[in-house]
């Protein structure tokens, strides 16, 4: 390669981002999760999936000249140009312990197991930074005058990321509250599919023993080219 | 004959508790309403109004909860869901009484106002003061007491009522919905419905509201000396509008007999049940299931009630 070739390679436009108030510079058009990566970050905690669907990589940034915190998932939100960046992959959160066999689907289920849920104050903070832009307020008024099926709705693409109990001033753990909600619907109240009851027998009967079997004995290699080349439209449910 | 209504449709903010545990109240309001052509049309969507009203002055944040429920009056608008109509009727005399002294405040103070707005930035409307809140006793009192009077099929004479205001529906004075000392607004509505209002000196007393929580004693206490000087003026039964005082007034009945054996109970009725009641309307809206002290009896003696017909929910 001459020097001319050199010149004429696509280069990358550089942006200036801040992680933890320290400069960096890196491609843009990177996701905040291959943004920290570029800039030497080694990340163990804080990364999941790389999907949008674990949750993991929740982070906070700003943006220049705009005074709202804003939440996202790393995975999935792209850097831009003086933006302020911090991970904030883990809340510290109570969760109740509970035995949901011996739970019923009533409203007191939650005066009891999370009874700060009523400090809510309907503030909207929650909704505000919530990286799924789900009606987080809404799910939790929706718990608070006890509509299970509302707010296991509501709540339904939560991903736990705990943006939400981090931001809340009545300090509710939105999202606990929610997966109870949700798990009391799905075992007490949601009407129960009869194509899984189908499946099951499919199961038992044997129906896919030799599918699995032949994947399982396929080569490291020949999996992943039968994943990458899975025809994800045709998938039925 | 019945006379022809013509429906009006106007946005209706249940609260919590009528949606929960008074939910029986709910229904007999509803339906009485829409016996009268008004038809409440639930907002969408709503949040809890806090259910007590803030009193400290620099502290807006317990008064967001209020605002985002006069926006969804206006975002029904918006959606056509109801035309023209900036009332919000709502019959809980709590959430009457948040509603109200809430937007009394953000009406006056274009600084309070500002602030909320500029702090609810996810929504798609600002609050300027549009709303009326407005509890159903006004709006019938408005409809006038002769209406209500015509739609009456089975008037509840003889039944001897001590209408029970409590404390929300009337003060602080500027946003009750009657004069705050001698209010008369239950009396006329009991009299349109055939039934024999009985006035007692108790009937503005503080039922003890959420007292009843921590300090069940002081609340049965309260209750035992309304309900048993409403007893000796004559009532055979007590009625009232808000949730919280038929809660007080109803189930506390049960510490009352223990501390007071003599005491008889005596039923408690939501206004709106009466109202269903002597509009003659299927006995399933009349939510008479989940009472303490058991309302049937007394309605079937006097003859509301067939005595043989199995009652909704026992
Ligand atoms: S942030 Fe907390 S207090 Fe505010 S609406 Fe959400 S849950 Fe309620
Ligand atoms: S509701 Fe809360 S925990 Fe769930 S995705 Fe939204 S911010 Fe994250």
């Amino acid at each position: 390669m001459n020097e001319l070739e050199k010149d004429m390679l696509p280069q990358a436009v550089m942006i200036t981002i801040y992680v933890l108030s320290r400069q960096y510079h890196v491609p843009a058009g990177s996701t905040i999760l291959t943004a920290l990566e570029y800039a030497g970050f080694k990340l163990k905690k804080g990364v999941g999936c790389r999907e949008g669907f674990c949750g993991a990589c929740a982070s906070l940034y700003r943006l220049q000249g705009d005074y709202k915190l804003h939440g996202g998932l790393g995975c999935a939100t792209v850097v831009q140009p003086e933006m302020q960046i911090v991970q904030l992959p883990y809340t510290p959160a109570p969760k109740a312990i509970y035995h949901l066999e011996e739970l019923e689907p009533v409203p007191e289920v939650f005066t009891q197991l999370y009874p700060e849920l009523y400090r809510c104050l309907s503030c909207n903070t929650c909704t505000k930074i919530c990286p799924q832009d789900l009606q987080v307020m809404d799910y939790i008024q929706a718990a608070v005058r006890g509509d299970l099926e509302q707010a296991a709705d509501l709540s339904f693409d939560c991903i736990q990321c705990g943006l939400c109990s981090a931001r809340c001033p009545a300090e509710i753990t939105q999202f606990n509250v929610a997966l109870l909600a949700r798990r009391l619907v799905g075992k007490y109240l949601a009407k129960k599919g009869k194509y899984v009851e189908d499946r099951i027998k499919e199961v038992e009967a044997s129906k896919f023993t030799a599918g699995y079997q032949e994947l399982q004995d396929l080569s490291p290699e020949d999996l992943k080219k039968r994943y990458f080349e899975r025809e994800l439209n045709n998938l039925i449910y | 004959m019945l006379p022809q209504v013509v429906m009006i449709q106007i946005p209706y903010y249940p609260g919590c508790t009528l949606k929960n545990k008074a939910s029986n109240f709910e229904t007999s309001a509803l339906a009485a309403a829409r016996a009268l052509g008004l038809e409440l049309v639930e907002l969408p969507r709503w949040n809890c109004c806090g259910a007590v009203f803030s009193l400290s002055s620099d502290d807006l944040m317990r008064h967001i909860a209020p605002t985002n429920i006069f926006l969804r009056v206006q975002e029904m608008n918006r959606d056509h869901l109801v035309e023209d109509e900036y009332r919000l009727v709502t019959f809980c005399a709590m959430c009457f009484n948040v509603l109200r002294r809430t937007n009394q405040r953000l009406r006056e103070s274009l600084e309070d106002r500002n602030k909320i707005n500029d702090f609810s930035y996810l929504e798609t409307e600002t609050y300027q003061g549009r709303v009326e809140i407005v509890h159903l006793l006004e709006l019938l009192r408005s409809m006038g007491w002769d209406k209500i009077q015509e739609r009456v099929q089975k008037p509840l004479t003889g039944l001897k009522v001590a209408p029970y205001y409590g404390c929300m529906l009337l003060r602080p004075k500027d946003v009750g919905i009657d004069d705050p000392e001698r209010p008369t607004i239950l009396e006329e509505l009991l009299r349109s419905l055939g039934a024999e209002p009985v006035d007692f000196p108790l009937k503005l007393r503080c039922c003890g509201s959420y007292q009843t929580v921590p300090n069940k004693d002081l609340v049965a206490d309260l209750a035992y000396d309304i309900l048993s000087r409403a007893q000796k003026a004559g009532a055979e039964a007590i009625t009232t509008s808000c949730p919280l005082c038929a809660f007080n007034l109803d189930f506390r009945q049960k510490e009352i007999q223990q501390k007071y054996p003599m005491f008889l109970p005596i039923p408690v009725f939501y206004f709106s049940q009466l109202m269903a009641i002597a509009f003659g309307l299927p006995q399933e809206v009349f939510g008479l299931a989940g009472h303490y002290a058991n309302p049937k009896t007394l309605l079937a003696t006097k003859g509301y009630l067939q005595a043989t017909s199995p009652l909704e929910g026992g």
